[in-house]
């Protein structure tokens, strides 16, 4: 887990890739979830936001 | 002059050719050859999607050209990510993309297994498992609804046959509970032999010799299949749920010939959706709005997938 952390704060492509993956798969969730509107509302964002970062951190330095 | 390609080729080309590239770098050369694929990339691809983006923030109507745009900022995606009825379109689109893509995995790696053993027939099988695939989503369509008919579609006759129901007593496309699962069905019949070959390409990669290796050391049937079968089809598994992903999530044809999102809008698809709202309601602007979120929402999934893929085969 600090691994991960540091990572991070390294700026590594691996977490944060990890991260980027995260939202868009909460994105993508939130869009086809039956549950709530506030949900589907704030979807887009979310995997506008995971997908921009993703194309950003595949270009950062591999983790040794 | 030696017998390389690159010697054969210099000699092919005609006198004529060669006095007009004459003097050109290769970076030159490499550029006429790849000039008119990026053309056509740019021409087809890029600007379409530009254009779309742009629409996207305008109240732009496609059947009003002469009428003044007005610029509406990100008002069409509040509107869209408001809207119930996309909402509902969004829920039937994860359903039908949840369960086709777990039936057609079962179902077609369960089908690559059988085919991959060596059995009299074996090609004559592949052929017959294959050929729906070839079919025109349309023609499909068609003879789906006669299927269905539940007065003479041979589908009912099946089901009543297995559960002792009256044939007339349900109606697949009509009824808002089986109409979802009509086109589910529809489509799982439709596109597993495709994720059968792609499977079946996998299962024939393995070589003999692991399994070999496997029996020497007393591995069970069981046992070679889950730490040498499963690991091995894992890349060409997710590329199939990949392209069967990519392409349920933009599914149109199939579903509007089987049931034209029917009934009411119970299947409804988002590709459907958007087709109305472009070309019936002509609310181009909104319609582009939504285009583009159902293009980000496809791009992030295939970023995911292209990452997950290479850290497999990695392995």
């Amino acid at each position: 887990m600090s691994r991960f952390f540091q990572g991070l704060f390294q700026l590594r492509r691996g977490p944060w890739e990890m991260v980027a993956t995260l939202l868009i798969a909460l994105g993508v969730f939130m869009l086809m979830q039956p549950f709530v509107m506030w949900a589907f509302t704030y979807s887009f964002i979310t995997t506008l936001v995971g997908t921009v970062m993703f194309i950003i951190v595949s270009h950062f330095p591999e983790q040794e | 002059m030696s017998n390389k390609p690159i010697d054969r080729v210099a000699q092919a080309t005609p006198a004529g050719v060669a006095r007009k590239v004459k003097g050109l770098s290769d970076r030159a050369i490499a550029w006429i050859f790849v000039g008119p694929t990026i053309f056509l990339l740019l021409a087809i691809n890029i600007f379409p999607l530009i254009w779309t983006i742009n629409l996207s923030f305008t109240n732009f109507r496609a059947n009003r050209p002469n009428r003044d745009v007005e610029y509406v900022g990100l008002r069409n995606y509040e509107r869209i990510l408001n809207d119930s009825d996309i909402w509902l379109s969004m829920q039937a689109t994860a359903h039908f993309l949840i369960w086709t893509i777990v039936l057609q995995v079962i179902l077609g790696f369960a089908l690559a297994w059988l085919i991959n053993r060596k059995f009299k027939g074996n090609d004559l099988w592949t052929t017959v498992i294959v050929l729906p695939m070839m079919l025109s989503p349309a023609v499909v369509g068609n003879f789906w609804t006669f299927l269905y008919q539940p007065q003479i579609g041979l589908f009912n006759y099946v089901i009543s046959f297995f559960t002792g129901a009256d044939p007339s007593s349900f109606e697949m496309l009509g009824s808002v509970d089986l109409a979802p699962w009509s086109i589910v069905i529809v489509d799982t019949w439709m596109w597993t032999p495709f994720v059968m070959l792609i499977c079946l390409a996998g299962l024939r990669s393995i070589p003999d010799y692991i399994y070999e290796a496997a029996e020497v050391d007393r591995a069970s049937k069981w046992r070679q299949f889950w730490t040498i079968t499963i690991p091995m089809v894992l890349p060409f598994l997710m590329l199939a749920v990949l392209f069967r992903g990519i392409e349920n999530f933009k599914m149109f044809d199939l579903v509007v010939q089987l049931t034209g999102g029917g009934p009411g809008s119970i299947t409804e698809l988002a590709s459907i959706n958007l087709k109305r709202e472009a070309f019936e309601k002509w609310r181009t602007g909104y319609s582009s709005a939504f285009a583009i979120i159902l293009f980000v929402t496809v791009f992030g999934l295939a970023s995911i997938y292209v990452k997950a893929l290479n850290k497999v085969k990695e392995r």
